[in-house]
């Protein structure tokens, strides 16, 4: 290796060790953030690109504005700030360390100097009998010191949570773990969807980046789907009944899943995300009786299917709701509307008869009276898919980053110094934050040492 | 006694503290500054009880869930999260002209939901029906008044430290004098700013947690997450420039004005300019 490779290698260690290059990279990250959250991301809607030029365009596909937070120049920012952190914590750490495992446990005059909290008080007694009586002092007071005797004079040392000073550390590297499980989870996992009409299952889902299918390795049956409102026809719950075939035997069984309870099974999650009608064939059920009187007459139909009725008009679906709030905010419940053609044909009417409302139709005041007994419509459930096995890593990180933050913020290495010389004890302090609060135990310790 | 009555005579009382507050500026009477706080403190209890009673009214009608999911819920639950930061550094500190800088926050938000916003209490959506609504919303807000509470601060700090100097170092007269000095303001910058930053980083890990419970992501670069994150990338930056580059005083208070900026477009600019996850500001 020739001295301008060393020198190179050197001047690129010293740059990764700079606190203004992650202080620069913050504010970059933080500025650079803001594109993603203005250029809407994914695939851009067809509106949004006629907002924009053509050269517009293709410079933003260019720089991977679409995808921004995937784009190599943001992920090389991730990389250069975690290298960063890395390195500033490698060049600093061993400083900090050595301050923890080997502390200065004597209090000459020059280091005596260098404290900022000092305080000299006149006592009677040999230098022994005052040492002994210090010990005792601050092993009640403050913590346990350390003793060491040098040309006559005993020092004593104490100290109060000296690994406070390993938060920042902590916080680095919970960042760090963060990341790490974040690429465990995009190269061990993956983000799928799958739609299960009611009645069957299925053993293979789509990956969402890209449609690629997946084997899961089992089937999911969805038994049942439910969907209801509250009165104001806003959603209220969306609910599926969810079975797990593992190997030909139901491992799980009728499992209700909704928005904010997902299934888990083998790291794998099911997640309740959307639904909808599964097709056309829905049958639809009516209840049909005269108004002069005679027997009901039930009826099942599909949309669009013609059927004949008692009196020789027919009848047929139109359109049906599983929840008529939304469209007529005065009723609920399923709803269906009809259509009746006379007898011979002649001008058809259309009306709209309610499930919770049976009597309804008899206001209409014509000779048939129609009840709605509701339908089986298939519907699919639709369900987000996830396997990450990198998110108990991250949670391991999120776990160190707050505890981290913590001893960074709210906890500081205080150290008491004590010199004991015949006829006189000199203390001296210091912590490495909260300067102010620290003063006023140091001046209360002062105060009781005089008191003895 | 409804929720809504008691939530007016609390926005009532933040502005009478305000006027005490400014009273205060003037005649620096302590009597006149310990009767600010203490109009404060009243008002910060009937509005506990106004949030209480409202929740205890969403059971009532049958939607039974915590008053916070909505624009002007969590409005509301910001104000108070503003006098509950200002009274612990009020009763820590005893800088009662701070009240003068950070009341008014309150008294904004107070304002702004009690006249321009609808106060009707909405169904829950399921997407919100969770434990999770409580600690995510929690744990950001009193971040973000901690951000509020310093953010007034620096103000305090640049109109003082900008009146001291053409003065040479000479006793500033007037109310600047009433100020605590500049560099017990820079401290408590600082000290509202290291409460902040821990509460969003437990907003945003708690967020992400609950994301990954309802949707099977902890992180999709939506505009609320990325703006959290932008957020805290400033305020990471304010404590790496203090601790190593000793950027304090007027560095430090432009920094924590910008960070709560940010803040507040992370709230408020997110739900009303784009688009995303977070929809209760919508419409």
């Amino acid at each position: 290796m020739t001295t301008s490779d060393r020198g190179f290698l050197q001047t690129l260690w010293d740059f990764f060790c700079s606190v203004k290059l992650a202080i620069f990279l913050l504010i970059l990250l933080a500025a650079t953030s803001i594109i993603g959250t203005i250029i809407p991301q994914g695939t851009p809607p067809p509106e949004y690109l006629q907002t924009i030029s053509e050269g517009k365009y293709k410079i933003y596909q260019a720089l991977g504005f679409f995808d921004m937070y995937h784009s190599w120049w943001f992920i090389l920012l991730l990389y250069l700030f975690t290298v960063n952190i890395v390195a500033c914590s490698i060049k600093r750490l061993p400083r900090v360390w050595k301050i923890i495992s080997e502390p200065v446990l004597v209090m000459d005059d020059s280091f005596e100097k260098t404290l900022s909290l000092t305080h000299d008080v006149k006592m009677n007694g040999d230098a022994a009998s005052l040492r002994d009586k210090m010990a005792a002092f601050l092993k009640g007071e403050f913590s346990e010191p350390v003793i060491t005797e040098r040309d006559g004079e005993y020092h004593l040392f104490a100290q109060k949570s000296p690994y406070s000073r390993l938060g920042v550390y902590v916080v680095h590297l919970s960042i760090v773990v963060i990341f790490i499980g974040a690429l465990i989870g995009s190269f061990f996992g993956y983000k799928a969807y799958v739609n299960i009409v009611e009645g069957t299952g299925t053993s293979v889902v789509y990956n969402r980046a890209g449609q690629k299918p997946i084997d899961l390795g089992f089937t999911v049956r969805c038994d049942d789907f439910s969907v209801s409102f509250y009165e104001t026809g806003a959603p209220k719950e969306f609910k599926s009944l969810l079975t797990v075939i593992d190997d030909g035997k139901v491992v799980v069984e009728k499992r209700p899943t909704i928005v904010n309870d997902p299934l888990s099974y083998k790291g794998i999650t099911f997640y309740q995300s959307s639904y909808g009608p599964a097709g056309e064939d829905g049958l639809y059920h009516f209840t049909v009786r005269e108004r002069k009187g005679g027997e009901p007459v039930r009826l099942s139909l599909h949309q669009g299917e013609r059927k004949l009725l008692p009196d020789g008009s027919s009848m047929q679906v139109l359109e049906a709701a599983q929840e008529v709030s939304q469209f007529m905010p005065q009723f609920s419940g399923a709803a269906a509307r009809i259509e009746v053609t006379p007898k011979g044909g002649g001008e058809p009417q259309a009306f709209v008869v309610f499930k919770n409302y049976p009597e309804f139709d008899a206001q209409r005041g014509a000779d048939l009276i129609f009840t709605y007994d509701g339908s089986d419509e298939k519907m699919f459930t639709g369900l987000q898919v996830a396997k990450d096995p990198g998110v108990w890593v991250v949670w391991t990180g999120c776990f160190l980053m707050v505890a981290g933050c913590c001893m960074a913020f709210f906890m500081s290495h205080k150290r008491i110094w004590i010199r004991v010389r015949k006829g006189q004890v000199t203390l001296g302090g210091s912590a490495n934050k909260n300067q102010p609060g620290f003063q006023l135990a140091f001046d209360g310790l002062v105060e009781k040492l005089k008191q003895l | 006694m409804t929720s809504s009555m008691l939530f007016n005579i609390a926005t009532f009382s933040y502005l009478i503290s305000m006027l005490v507050f400014f009273t205060f500026l003037a005649v620096k009477s302590k009597q006149v500054g310990f009767t600010g706080s203490l109009v404060a403190y009243f008002g910060f209890v009937v509005h506990t009880a106004a949030i209480i009673l409202r929740w205890k009214e969403s059971y009532d009608i049958g939607m039974g869930h915590a008053p916070l999911s909505n624009l002007y819920e969590s409005v509301v639950f910001f104000s108070w999260t503003i006098i509950l930061i200002f009274g612990a550094i009020d009763l820590k500190y005893k800088y009662r002209v701070v009240g003068a800088f950070v009341v008014p926050f309150a008294l904004l938000g107070m304002a702004w939901a009690q006249l321009g916003m609808d106060s009707g209490i909405q169904p829950l959506v399921p997407a919100l029906q969770s434990n999770w609504l409580l600690y995510h919303v929690i744990t950001c807000f009193l971040g973000y008044a901690a951000f509020a509470v310093a953010c007034g601060i620096s103000i305090m700090y640049l109109i003082k430290a900008g009146k001291d100097e053409p003065s040479g170092g000479a006793q500033a007269g007037g109310i600047i004098a009433m100020f605590p000095s500049i560099k017990i303001l820079d401290d408590l910058n600082y000290k509202a700013i290291i409460i902040g930053f821990p509460l969003l980083t437990l907003g945003i890990i708690t967020g992400a947690a609950w994301a990954n419970y309802a949707w099977g992501t902890y992180w999709s670069w939506d505009p609320k997450e990325t703006w959290s994150l932008i957020v805290w990338f400033i305020y990471a930056a304010f404590l790496h420039a203090r601790f190593t580059r000793g950027w304090v005083g007027k560095k430090a208070a432009v920094l924590s004005i910008v960070g709560f900026a940010a803040t507040i477009f992370c709230y408020l600019g997110v739900n009303l300019l784009l688009s995303g996850l977070h929809s209760y500001g919508g419409g």
